[in-house]
């Protein structure tokens, strides 16, 4: 027998081992963000080879992208990823007030990258099925900003369940899912970022 | 210790699902969910299994004669498609749903509602393919690979037709398995008993947890490349398009990204299923746990770095072939220090031929005849040769019939007992065995001299002189047909009115053995403290500190 474990304490060690049922959820969820990444990297792949051996890589008629507008949207998406990290140690901080203001501020910064991209979208002068170019394009800016919406959703449950009593008393995963989502799709979109708008 | 133990074999302990009706519920009780996932991709065998005979109807003779060559295409289409996602994948999942909890002493998976939804998504699954049948056009024809341009035609125009239904169905069955594999690693990582640390896992979950790891970072590629050609198909983007300068050759490599290493996905388990076999019946420790253990991490890294050599001749350069050869050769290493450690576990020990070791030996020789195939395939010469012929489909059934299917038949004799509560008839589990032994060799084994003559796969007739060989083919897919009867019969009946099985009617180690059959709600009254590794057969110590274990100090 283990000599580590004597009998009169097994049935303590046993009933020890509650499972924990948040580290759970957080590390499933970690699990999942990385599955997801693949599927960008996937498509980044795809992207790099295309721009790579395509002969007729941009459409015709098209110079390449505006950058500055995109950039300022960039600014604006890396820093919300702070601005949620806020939130995040306001809820810890028992400071709930502070934490709907800075979550406030990560939905409108959030709304307002997609404001940007909808605008840059309705400027361009090729579409989705304009070759492998405009494919990729609308396909990798359009699954990002998927992502920016759910992360949006997720930050607007937060939001309103702040409201509703004894939520955040202990435990956090909502909140920590939802900023280290957010966290995610911020680096995906610095790669695509420099994939698309810096190596035209 | 006594006043803390598990009573085994106690009647009044557990409230197991008695009644056949919680099985059609959204249960989220692992054990129920893995029975589900077994039953219903065993129907759906049977549905692959049909079609399967409807191809090898038609080759019966060197003409088109039996069905219309449209119908030949959906037929093969179909009957690979069901096959792996309705069949292997999920009733592996079933297996693993149903045993890996109890194996590393945990309640239920870390999710089970999560677990229940990916369960359900495996029938829609089955629906979606099969309405497909009743589309303008009918079901997909481009094979299970789905490969552009033949995928991105659409003669009827339809926006809903076979292949975009194919491609949904592949979808949520990628979602389901997605949410599968993070629940499965969560589970394995996060929930395993106290006292047992990676090295005291039993071998199955190891398998398990290999094989998941290759879910969780090759599916994502494939469903790239389904969405990527969903939308070449539906909004009419040029990915895959070479007229519009796509690539086809792109949507080859996300699809065999992925689904060479989901040939490890399915065969990992069964060599989890092996090893968990055959200490048990030739009363043996097993030898070389670590290295085989950690081989299987090995096969699931190595996966990775293979899945050009399907590509040999789809104008990859020279060195790219070069390259893939040498790794998929590279498989062969550590899949061959798991045969050398299966044989040394048999070797010399007191072998009872039941029919899960039937099964499990059967299993085992036709997957070394198949790993002998595979490296020739391997191989860019051959390769080139015997390319889209027999030979190919030859040696991929002795993978995914000779050894997945026959080995997950093993599983399901090995494990009945622990799931119903009864035991089986030996007399008719032998029968099915020999049937599907003889059935499949029968049925393959001519694949092979058919693909070094040079048939093609895929055709719904074929040049007189390969009449012989297709002739005997076609009789041993009916024998395997026949050889399902038994099965049915034996566990059907059984079911119903088998003897009553004991905790531990194999005398087997483990902690699957250590709880009544069929086992309590929550698996464990008292959560195991693990204190030994898995195999210890012949030691006289016991394999937790809390549990009674009789049946484990019986030195033998």
């Amino acid at each position: 027998m283990d000599s580590s474990i004597k009998p009169e304490e097994l049935h303590h060690v046993s009933h020890e081992h509650e499972h924990d049922e948040e580290g759970n959820k957080m590390f499933g969820f970690i699990v999942f963000l990385l599955s997801e990444s693949v599927i960008f990297l996937s498509f980044f792949a795809g992207y790099i080879v295309y721009k790579t051996t395509s002969e007729n890589w941009l459409p015709a008629g098209v110079e390449g992208l505006e950058v500055l507008a995109p950039s300022i949207n960039t600014v604006i998406l890396v820093a919300s990823s702070f601005v949620i990290y806020f939130a995040e140690k306001n809820l810890e901080q028992k400071n709930l007030v502070g934490f709907r203001i800075f979550l406030l501020a990560t939905m409108l910064m959030g709304s307002y990258f997609l404001y940007g991209q909808a605008v840059e979208w309705s400027q361009l002068e090729f579409g989705f099925t304009s070759g492998t170019y405009g494919g990729m394009f609308y396909l990798l800016t359009g699954f990002h900003g998927l992502h920016v919406f759910t992360g949006i959703l997720l930050q607007l449950i937060i939001f309103i369940r702040s409201f509703l009593p004894g939520n955040y008393d202990n435990g956090h995963f909502g909140v920590n899912s939802t900023s280290l989502f957010w966290h995610f799709v911020d680096v995906i979109w610095i790669i695509l970022f420099i994939l698309i708008y810096v190596w035209q | 210790m006594t006043n803390i133990s598990l009573n085994i074999g106690s009647e009044s302990h557990h409230e197991p699902p008695t009644n056949w009706k919680t099985y059609f519920t959204f249960s989220t009780d692992h054990k129920v969910i893995g029975i589900q996932y077994l039953v219903t991709s065993f129907m759906f065998f049977l549905v692959g299994g049909i079609f399967a005979m409807i191809l090898r109807g038609e080759l019966i003779t060197p003409e088109s004669d039996l069905v219309d060559r449209t119908f030949y295409n959906g037929m093969f289409t179909m009957h690979g498609t069901v096959m792996l996602f309705l069949w292997t994948f999920p009733s592996l999942v079933g297996l693993a749903n149903y045993l890996v909890p109890i194996m590393i002493g945990a309640r239920d998976m870390a999710f089970p509602r999560l677990n229940a939804a990916a369960f359900w998504m495996v029938p829609v699954v089955g629906i979606l393919l099969m309405s497909s049948f009743f589309v303008p056009g009918g079901p997909a024809q481009a094979g299970w690979w789905a490969y552009p341009p033949v995928s991105t035609q659409n003669p009827t125009g339809n926006l809903i037709n076979g292949q975009v239904l194919w491609l949904l169905a592949v979808a949520i069955s990628g979602v389901s398995s997605i949410m599968g594999a993070v629940n499965f690693v969560t589970t394995i990582v996060k929930m395993r008993a106290p006292g047992m640390g990676f090295f005291r896992m039993p071998l199955f979950v190891w398998a398990v947890f290999s094989a998941q790891i290759i879910q969780l970072f090759g599916l994502p590629a494939l469903t790239a490349g389904a969405v990527m050609l969903l939308l070449d198909i539906t909004v009419g983007t040029a990915f895959f398009d070479p007229t519009q300068g796509g690539n086809p050759v792109m949507f080859q490599h996300y699809f065999w990204f992925y689904s060479h290493p989901a040939v490890y996905v399915i065969i990992l388990p069964i060599f989890g299923i092996f090893s968990e076999i055959f200490p048990v019946y030739a009363r043996k420790p097993f030898f070389g746990y670590k290295v085989v253990a950690v081989s299987s991490m090995l096969i699931a890294m190595v996966s990775a770095i293979v899945w050009v050599h399907h590509m040999y001749v789809s104008g990859t350069p020279g060195w790219m072939r070069l390259l893939f050869m040498v790794t998929t050769m590279f498989v062969s290493v550590p899949t061959g220090i798991k045969v050398f450690a299966w044989v040394a576990t048999i070797w010399g020990g007191k072998i009872r031929l039941t029919t899960p070791m039937l099964f499990a030996l059967g299993a085992l020789i036709m997957f070394v005849f198949a790993g002998i195939t595979g490296i020739m395939l391997s191989s860019v010469p051959v390769d080139v040769h015997v390319n889209n012929t027999y030979f190919v489909v030859g040696h991929f059934h002795y993978v995914l019939y000779g050894t997945v299917t026959m080995g997950m038949y093993a599983a399901i004799y090995h494990w009945f007992p622990k799931m119903t509560g009864r035991m089986f008839n030996e007399g008719w589990g032998k029968v099915h065995f020999w049937l599907a032994f003889i059935g499949t060799n029968l049925n393959f084994l001519p694949m092979h001299p058919l693909g070094l003559q040079g048939m093609l796969r895929r055709v719904a007739s074929y040049a007189p002189e390969y009449t012989f060989w297709n002739v005997l083919a076609s009789l041993g897919s009916f024998l395997l047909g026949m050889s399902t009867l038994p099965f049915i019969f034996n566990i059907l009946i059984s079911w119903m009115q088998g003897e009553k099985a004991p905790a531990n009617p194999w005398r087997a180690i483990g902690l699957e053995w250590l709880i009544s059959s069929p086992p309590p709600v929550e698996n464990f009254e008292e959560i195991p403290i693990i204190i030994n590794g898995p195999y210890g057969y012949g030691q006289s110590e016991p394999l937790t500190a809390n549990l009674e274990n009789q049946a484990i100090k019986t030195a033998e």
